[in-house]
């Protein structure tokens, strides 16, 4: 048994070291990844809370409790964008130091019900101020980032290894044999995985909407129309990581190092504000940031159509750019 | 067959690998309505000839010519393929694998039609996953005819099926032959292309080495019948007789135009004649007389 064990296992350890494009990505993506983590989590411990503070100067507030560890304090240009901040739990509590210390928190914030704690603590004179308007709950926020996450895995995984597993099998390469081109073919891709996961969305925010009792703010037709656009983009993304590869390590691969960094930076589970500004840079560069900003902005404060404007047309050039990339480099057959 | 315009033309196709020349330098016409063979074993070339013809493969050098223009658009629409190994989506019936590849293409014939040529009515909803080998090579067939084809490529479409299912898609392809499509085959059963083809060419080693129709390259090269002996029966001494031999797997082969006097021959230095064969020179004998290699190696 062991002989046979063997003999398997060297096989099976030749043919990974002979595949020279899924050996050189098993090596580089680790290095990879823990070069981007340690640019993304290294430096000192972080912040467990993030405070905003209204003003420019903020370091030459004398307060108590601008010595609590592990808060995060950061500036804020405007009380009604604190405030907004506050409501979509994107800052755990607003403070304004200046005239006596005045705070806003989000009364269904549960990380903002302790850092008032600590700040009464530090400040018994703090005096909070109520907050203008709806409080969001936290699950609210987290819905669009939800279903924004569903629909990238969806689109990523769903269509790069559906065309991977086509090109394996031979099945691109009969039709390369007829008068079909590889936009039709890869536009038919794009459409077919649309419309599922357009229902799927569909069904997902009735669904979910209904246990949590949400009601979108802003028109679900246009919610409706980002998460076409948003589709498409991420679907030709998708599309491009599957056009040349025959391997399924090195697309899996891929689509790991695509969604993982989506998935942290593109706010689905928290507010990347107050991170360092590349980080914010990197994660505007993601169609998910922009699917989900977007979203956010209809569903929680009844964004129109000229509001999401920048986003759908920064989603519309993506897909553009991505089908003919992927149009140009497409293979239909192994080599 | 009278000679008509060659529909598919091969200049001087050359297919360059990094360690191998697959093709090297093949050049041949095919008549229009006619079946035209590719020959040859395994690796000589064959399939990546016809996938260079079929527009799957681009050559090193040299051109094919479909109506005496480049291939195109136009020899997308009118030609039927069939690959030595294809796989087709999941989940679909052979109705809808057929209607799948008809809606790729302008014009053709109705999937029902298409179905009953090829002996499919009864699996028209079986899962196409689900058929036996045979099954398989006719709805693959089925799917290559789908668009009525001017050309029709044969890539080994018997291989490793039963002779029963063999046979029964030779019948299929004569059907097809008799509509006068041209149909380009490659195969290494010898017997496929005696009974199917009007023209061959003999490939080894990436090259052309005979072609013609296969009565008469078989006239060309063998005025003679053939005598088969169990190896292991020839004696050793008599292999210095002044025959023609040749040996053949587990036979033994003498070629001669005077089979009383090689019978004479054979008796007197007391070769066992109980197990003796005599036939006539087949294709398989061709390429033996050609390379000194037999052909399904």
């Amino acid at each position: 048994m062991i002989k046979r064990l063997l003999a398997v296992w060297h096989a099976r350890n030749l043919e990974f070291v002979r595949d020279r494009p899924t050996l050189l990505f098993t090596l580089l993506l680790p290095v990879g990844v823990v070069i981007g983590m340690s640019f993304i989590f290294g430096g000192p411990p972080r912040p467990l809370f993030k405070v905003g503070v209204l003003g420019t100067d903020v370091a030459a507030r004398a307060n108590p409790f601008r010595a609590e560890r592990y808060t995060q304090f950061v500036t804020v240009a405007s009380e009604a964008t604190g405030l907004s901040a506050v409501t979509h739990q994107e800052i755990d509590l607003l403070i304004d130091f200046d005239g006596g210390v005045r705070y806003w928190v989000n009364t269904d914030s549960p990380k903002g019900y302790i850092v008032e704690k600590l700040l009464i603590a530090a400040d018994p004179g703090a005096r909070r101020q109520p907050v203008t308007g709806q409080a969001i709950p936290y699950v609210n926020w987290l819905f669009p980032g939800i279903l924004g996450m569903n629909m990238m895995f969806s689109c990523l995984f769903g269509v790069g290894y559906v065309v991977l597993r086509y090109r394996k099998s031979g099945f691109l390469k009969r039709l390369h044999a007829t008068p079909l081109s590889a936009f039709e073919f890869l536009t038919a891709q794009v459409l077919s995985r649309l419309s599922l996961i357009l229902f799927v969305t569909v069904v997902l925010y009735a669904g979910i909407g209904a246990i949590i009792h949400f009601h979108s703010a802003g028109s679900v037709a246009l919610l409706l129309l980002i998460a076409a656009i948003g589709s498409l983009s991420m679907i030709a993304l998708g599309l491009t990581v599957a056009a040349r590869f025959a391997s399924e390590e090195v697309v899996g691969g891929l689509l790991n190092l695509l969604t993982w960094p989506m998935m942290l930076l593109s706010g689905v589970w928290f507010s990347i504000e107050g991170s360092s500004r590349w980080v914010q840079w990197v994660a505007d560069i993601f169609p998910l940031t922009q699917v989900i900003q977007a979203a956010r902005a209809v569903m929680l404060d009844g964004a129109g159509i000229r509001q999401v404007t920048p986003n759908l047309i920064y989603l519309t050039a993506m897909t553009l750019v991505f089908l003919a990339f992927g149009a140009w480099s497409f293979k239909w057959r192994i080599d | 067959m009278p000679e008509s315009a060659p529909i598919l033309e091969v200049h001087n196709l050359v297919k360059q690998y990094p360690s191998v020349t697959a093709v090297d330098g093949v050049s041949f016409a095919v008549p229009e309505g006619t079946c035209f063979g590719l020959l040859g074993p395994n690796g000589a070339g064959k399939t990546t000839t016809i996938e260079i013809m079929e527009g799957i493969l681009p050559p090193t050098s040299g051109e094919v010519r479909y109506r005496g223009e480049p291939v195109g658009p136009r020899f997308r629409e009118e030609a039927g393929i069939l690959f030595q190994k294809t796989a087709l989506q999941d989940f679909l019936t052979v109705r809808q694998s057929v209607a799948l590849f008809r809606g790729l293409y302008e014009r053709g014939l109705e999937v029902d039609e298409v179905l009953q040529a090829c002996a499919l009515e009864k699996l028209a909803e079986r899962d196409n996953r689900k058929l036996s080998g045979g099954q398989q090579q006719r709805m693959l067939l089925a799917i290559a005819l789908v668009n009525d084809p001017k050309v029709l490529f044969l890539d080994e479409p018997t291989t490793g099926l039963d002779p029963q299912a063999r046979r029964n898609f030779w019948e299929l392809v004569e059907s097809i032959k008799a509509r006068r499509k041209t149909i380009i085959l490659t195969t290494h059963y010898m017997e496929e292309a005696q009974l199917l083809c009007d023209e061959i060419a003999i490939m080894d080693g990436g090259r052309i080495i005979a072609q013609g129709a296969p009565q008469r390259l078989l006239r060309e090269h063998f005025a003679e019948v053939l005598l088969e002996l169990p190896r292991q029966e020839f004696p050793e001494p008599a292999r210095r007789l002044p025959l023609k031999l040749f040996d053949a797997g587990d036979r033994v082969e003498i070629s001669t135009d005077d089979l009383d006097g090689t019978l004479r021959t054979l008796m007197e230095a007391r070769v066992p004649l109980q197990n003796l064969r005599i036939r006539p020179a087949n294709l398989e004998d061709l390429f033996l007389d050609l390379t000194g290699k037999e052909l399904r190696t």
